[in-house]
């Protein structure tokens, strides 16, 4: 019978090392996604994948479980996040008031996408479809991506993410109507090509 | 006009009771009250049903954003910080080194010994009426005490008739006194 994540982790508090490999695999490739869709820098968002399984591990012996796991490891998570984007914007306001900086999309270069498509043409478009929607997704408020990413892509309940953004699970529910509502405009031609 | 001007008239259109509800319907975590007024709403609100329509488009397309793998170095790179972590301290290591130890005593001691050396006491007790009369007395007679040495060395004072009894002499060195 498999382990939860809490049981998991309360193994790794009692010194099993296995049981931390075992959240690593499980955990290490949503936790990039999340990391990268929120920051955009693939090279940043591994480092504070590394640095989240850091502060878990760091931890262990202090885990009690309040929480799933889940909540806590992307709290861990959403709080560097958070943080990285503000340095960065910081950064780049210092740098845009010395030099005019074009900060086309090509500072911020797409990871690579799986190649499905048998045609360079499709996989153009595909490429071009991916980008519109990270693009999008990225222009959101901090609170507003990171709420769509944890509700969207890692499918967390609304306790869970209103746990993590500290807000009200009414609260969230409106921030996810007005995020995808945002959304909806951004990405009017792809949510009309679906529809056609 | 913008995005966010097309998105706030979008919102206009619809209806504000649905923010909270819509979002939960349709990823299918609305509790069966919750969901059975959201299709009543539905059913009877096209605005809502097309945002509804347009809200399930938007998230198939969501579906499309690409999945990144973790590098291969990502497992090692971990490992590697775990690795150079340092060792958890327990209670007897935040005691201080002796060096430290010692010094810290050495400060101590000589603190108190500092503290237990008796200090010349200043009577600060109020000043009484006799004191005060005292006191301002002699600050009258300041200019005649200043005056003092130059009257005692003052020649021509020697040179003065020797009074007729010596008992005048007296008195009168005593007044200067």
């Amino acid at each position: 019978m498999a382990r939860t994540d809490v049981q998991l982790m309360l193994d790794v508090k009692a010194g099993d090392e296995q049981s931390f490999e075992l959240l690593l695999r499980k955990y290490r490739t949503p936790l990039v996604n999340f990391l990268y869709r929120m920051v955009r820098d693939s090279a940043v968002a591994e480092d504070l994948a590394q640095e989240v399984f850091l502060r878990v591990y760091r931890a262990r012996k202090e885990y009690a479980p309040s929480a799933k796991f889940t909540t806590w490891m992307f709290r861990i998570a959403t709080n560097l996040a958070l943080n990285s984007v503000r340095d960065n914007r910081h950064r780049q306001m210092e740098i845009s008031m010395d030099h005019a900086v074009d900060a086309g999309d090509d500072e911020h270069p797409a990871m690579e996408v799986p190649d499905r498509t048998p045609s360079v043409e499709q996989q153009l478009v595909a490429r071009n479809r991916s980008e519109m929607i990270l693009r999008a997704v990225h222009a959101l408020p901090d609170k507003q991506r990171a709420a769509v990413l944890l509700h969207k892509y890692q499918e967390l309940d609304y306790d869970e993410i209103a746990r993590i953004l500290e807000c009200s699970e009414s609260a969230l529910k409106s921030l996810l109507f007005r995020a995808y509502e945002t959304l909806r405009a951004e990405l009017a031609p792809l949510v009309n090509s679906v529809r056609v | 006009m913008s995005n966010t001007e097309r998105n706030a008239e979008g919102i206009a259109k619809y209806c504000a009771g649905m923010e909270d509800k819509l979002v939960e319907y349709l990823d299918g975590r609305a509790k069966p009250a919750g969901r059975r007024a959201v299709e009543e709403h539905l059913a009877a609100c096209s605005g809502c049903r097309n945002r509804a329509e347009e809200f399930r488009n938007l998230w198939a397309a969501l579906e499309d954003l690409p999945v990144v793998s973790p590098s291969p170095a990502f497992d090692a790179s971990l490992r590697a910080r775990i690795a150079a972590e340092p060792a958890r301290r327990g209670f007897w290591s935040w005691l201080p080194s002796p060096r430290l130890a010692f010094a810290v005593t050495a400060l101590v001691a000589m603190s108190v010994w500092v503290a237990s050396i008796p200090r010349v006491t200043i009577n600060e007790s109020p000043m009484t009426g006799v004191q005060v009369e005292a006191d301002f007395s002699m600050i009258r007679d300041l200019p005649v005490l200043e005056n003092y040495d130059v009257l005692s060395k003052f020649d021509a004072l020697s040179e003065l008739p020797a009074p007729p009894n010596g008992v005048a002499t007296e008195e009168g060195t005593k007044e200067i006194r």
